[in-house]
Parts: C-alpha cells; structure tokens; sequence
C-alpha cells in the first residue's frame, strides 16, 4: 500500500499545475469536437435521411431509412472498389520509386552534404508549388497533341488512335506523382539514421547485398515504410482531383468524384453521405487491420 | 556483377524520380512565359508579359488574397491551439486520455472527402452560410492534428529537468517556460505553422465542400481547368514556389551558421 507523502503545498500546486493543463488543452479539444467528431455524427445520421412523398430536391426529413445504403452501394460499388484498387496500386508503385530515392539521399549521398542538401530541398519542392496546378500540369504533357504522345505513337508504342489522359494509367501515374513526397520522407528519416557499418559487417561475412538489403535495410527502414504507404493510400483512395482531371470518364471515377457529385449536382445528401461514412469505415477497417498485421508498439 | 548492378540501379531510379517529379514544377514555370491567350495550353512565343502583369486575368488575384488571408488565419489559429494540446499532452496527467488521443488521430486517418463532406453536412444542419468563415474552421480542423503530432513530438524529446533546473534557480513556473521551454519548442513550433500554411494554402477538396461561390487560389485552377487556365495562374504558382525555395535556403544557412558558431565557441 502506497502513502501520498507530498505535503498540502506540494499537493496544491500539482492541482495547480493540473488546472494549466486543463487550459491548454480544452479550447483545442472543443474545436475538434464539435467541428470534427459532432460533424461525423450529423453525416452518419443525414445518411439515414429520408425523402417525404412529393418533396422538392435537397428537401429531406430525418428519419431511419437503412435502405440508403443499399441503394448508393449497389450503384457505386464499382467505383469504390476502383478507389481502393488504383489507391493500392499507387501505394505500390510509390514505394517501389520512392525507397531508391530515399536510400540514394540518405546513405549513398550521406558524405557528399551539399549533393543531399539540394536533394532534400528538391524533394519538398512539389509542396511549395499548387497541387492542382501540377495535375493539370500532367494534363497537359500527356495531352494528345502533345509532345509525350506524338513521341508515342511516332515509335508505335502508342495506336494511332491512343491516349494518356482518359486513361486509368493517367489518374494512376497522378496520384502516384502527388502522393509521391509522402512515401519518401518518412523512409528518408528512417534511413538517414541507419548505420552503413552493419552493410559492411554483413558484407565481411559473405552476406550477398540482397541478403544485406532483406536481413538490415529493410527491416531499419520498416517504420518509415509503414507511416508512407498510410500517408499515400489513404488520401490516394478519398481523391478525386487526379481522376476529374486526368480521368473524367466512366472507366476512371472515383468514389470521391460520386460524393462530391451527389452532394452538388444531384442534391442527394443522405445518398452522398452514406457514400462518405462507407468510405470513412471501410479506411479505418483496412488501416486498423494493417496496424495489426505489420505495426508494433515502436510503429505508433 | 552483381554488386555493380545494384551500385548503378539506385542513382538511375532514383535520379528518374526526381525528374519525375520536377517535370510538372518545370512545365509550370516555362508556360508562364507563354503569350498562350487565355488557354495556355499550346506554347506560342516567349513573353515577358504575364511576369510584368501578373494580376491580367481577372479573379487570379483576388482567388490568391483569399487564399493567403484564410492560410494566414487558419495558420495562427491552428498553431496556437494545437501547440496548447500537444504541450498538455505530453507534460499534464488528465482523464479521457485515449479518447483525446483517438479525436486526434482520427482526422488524419479520414480522406479529405470524408472531412469535407461530415462539416458540410454540419454547416447544412445549422444553417451557416458557406464563405470565408466555414472555410477558415475547416482549415482549422485538418491542418490542428498536424500542429499537434509536429509539435508533440518536440516535447516529447525535451529534457524535462532544464525546467526543473530553472524552478531550483527560483524561477516561477511561467518565467521557465517562456525562458526556457518556449525557445526550445520554437523551431518545431515554427515548422509546425509552416507546414499548417502550406497544407490550407494548397488545399482543395475540403474547400471545395465549404466554400459556396467563395473562391480559392485551388479552386479558382480547378473551375478553370476545362477552359485552360490563364498564364497568370503559372506566375503565381512559380513565384510563389520561389518564394518558398529562398525561405527553406535561408532557414538552412542560418542554422548551419548557428551550428559552426556553436561548435567554434
């Protein structure tokens, strides 16, 4: 059995104390709850809205009507399983092109300061410049009478008739271009602190680099790769920026562009907002069931 | 062989990512000096004209203030909030600990969309008016998390007996703050805002949600996107990227400076 020793003194000034922290901590805590928790709650419950016989549009009653569901799931599954599926593929090819830009900025550039300086500043550059601005940019290189294209087409790898843009290839290469510095910065943090003299040790005992590479890199690199892949594939699957500008056709739309149209342009909020909870669910389910998997404590 | 091909595979995928990358940032910069019309979608000739009149096409400065005015206030909102939660966290004993923490984390866990269409459906439900204001609480919201996870891990790396060092010099507990922890939590406090002013300034979807006919920079790119966007837009968006450039090799130089000061003393 434990004794509080602490004198009344002591006692009053960690009630003081507590009280501070109290203050810091309320006023931040109040905004989030009602203008980010309180919301979630009125979209879970505009998406059991229903709509009276004869209503206007965008006239809806609150009520219960589970059938929302059923009815904006069965017309836009395949545009959610599109999010999630050009989500992933995004994630995938993000590694694969970012770890051998962060391995070459953080260990084989690590002597050469200024080299990796310039890199680093170059790999935050596309934060410094308009996100939408350089979709459209991509819009325009991969149009079909532009340079990219023609260039295509003049060695045959590309029909005569072809495009890039329209193209699920086009709203796949955008996300992976814009979700690109998330990938890597975090694996870039991770291996700027991994010590090459292990390479070495594993190499003196006739490890091969592939073995070196699985057995070290990979395994000191782990927490990096984990935050990215979660800071690319979740906002890849809610975007609808890359598919309305390099896609904009029936095989490229996004469940983002639905929710956005049906709030917009057809008025169906219980429809849009049963869409944008589904979407919120299904995320947390799939992230929740990867922290599992591959997270440990040190992830966190 | 082997080790040859690995010595060489990474400095070419790599070196084609970065102009992968950069490819966009290029063509952004190089059409702004296009007399391309309206559209500027095919380069015509080289023309000093849009640097020297960069507010030309209508609404593209009036977009840029707003966003500027909504980054700056939404910025200094977020900062000071979420500096408050992060030092609270870290440094005080509460109850509802996890379910703060869960009310943290789960905003940058949701997809913009999500965010953005949960605070319209607020918005709808009481009645506001979108504009100015309803943008400004949802930049709040998004780019607060951020400010919280930047900072709080700054805390967290504080020794914690520096200001205890100060309380045994007499200090009284607000005196070793400002003097002592405050200084210390300021490069990270800093980074926090800056990343808070990019996130809201380039923000797109949740804006779209809340803004009604209010216009962004973003937004005003992206209503124009079908017509072409106007060579000015290009201005702005390189300009603002140079900006940018000079503050981070600034902000380099003068802590490598502080640096060798220091390790000279």
């Amino acid at each position: 059995m434990s004794v509080d020793l602490r004198s009344k003194d002591e006692l009053r000034a960690e009630k003081r104390k507590n009280r501070t922290g109290i203050f810091l901590i309320t006023p931040g805590l109040l905004v989030l709850a009602l203008f980010f928790a309180l919301p979630v709650v009125i979209l879970l419950a505009m998406s059991l809205y229903s709509k009276p016989p004869g209503a206007e549009v965008g006239e809806f009653v609150p009520g219960l009507q589970f059938s929302n569901y059923a009815t904006v799931l069965s017309a836009y599954w395949p545009e959610l399983l599109r999010s999630f599926w050009f989500a992933l593929i995004s994630t995938v090819l993000a590694l694969l092109i970012g770890f051998p830009m962060a391995y070459l900025v953080a260990v084989r550039l690590r002597e050469k300061t200024l080299l990796q300086g310039i890199l680093l500043v170059l790999l935050i550059a596309p934060f410094f410049s308009s996100f939408i601005l350089r979709t459209q940019a991509w819009k325009q290189i991969l149009a079909d009478e532009g340079f990219v294209a023609q260039t295509l087409k003049f060695i045959a790898i590309l029909p005569a008739d072809g495009h890039l843009t329209a193209t699920p290839f086009a709203v796949v290469a955008g996300l992976t271009y814009n979700f690109l510095p998330f990938m890597v910065l975090p694996i870039y943090a991770n291996l700027g602190r991994l010590d090459t003299r292990l390479l070495e040790a594993s190499g003196d005992l006739y490890a091969s680099p592939i073995t070196s590479f699985a057995k070290i890199t990979l395994p000191m690199s782990a927490p990096g790769v984990f935050a990215g892949t979660l800071l690319t594939f979740i906002p890849a699957a809610g975007d609808y920026v890359n598919s309305a500008l390099l896609g904009n056709n029936r095989d490229t739309t996004m469940i983002g562009q639905v929710i956005d149209s049906r709030f917009f342009k057809i008025i169906d909020y219980p429809g849009a907002a049963a869409l944008s909870f589904v979407l919120m669910v299904s995320i947390l389910i799939l992230v929740t069931i990867y922290i599992r998997r591959f997270g440990t404590e040190e992830l966190m | 062989m082997k080790q040859k091909i690995g010595r060489w595979l990474i400095p070419v995928i790599g070196g084609a990512a970065f102009i992968y990358l950069l490819v966009p940032i290029a063509y952004i910069f190089v059409f702004s000096f296009n007399d391309g019309g309206r559209a500027n979608l095919q380069w015509q000739r080289f023309t000093l004209d849009n640097w020297m009149n960069p507010c030309g096409a209508p609404a593209v400065c009036q977009s840029l203030v707003h966003s500027l005015q909504i980054g700056t206030v939404a910025t200094v909102i977020a900062t000071v909030l979420g500096t408050g939660i992060a030092i609270g966290l870290v440094r005080y004993k509460f109850r509802f600990r996890k379910l703060t923490d869960v009310l943290i984390i789960l905003p940058l866990a949701t997809p913009e969309v999500v965010l953005g269409a949960s605070l319209l459906a607020q918005f709808l439900n009481l009645g506001w008016e979108l504009g100015y204001g309803t943008i400004v609480i949802a930049h709040v919201v998004f780019c607060m998390s951020f400010v919280i996870v930047t900072v709080r891990a700054r805390v967290s790396s504080l020794d914690s007996r520096l200001e205890e060092a100060a309380a045994d010099l007499y200090a009284s507990p607000a005196a070793a703050f400002w003097k002592v922890t405050f200084p210390l939590l300021l490069p990270g406090i800093i980074a926090a805002a800056l990343l808070s002013f990019a996130m809201s300034f380039d923000d797109f979807i949740i804006t779209n949600f809340n803004s009604g006919a209010f216009q962004t920079f973003p937004k005003f790119i992206y209503v124009s996107a079908t017509r072409g966007i106007p060579a000015q837009a290009n201005v702005i968006g390189s300009a603002m990227f140079i900006v940018a450039l000079l503050v981070v090799v600034t902000g380099q130089v003068i802590s490598y400076r502080k640096k060798r000061q220091l390790e000279n003393s």
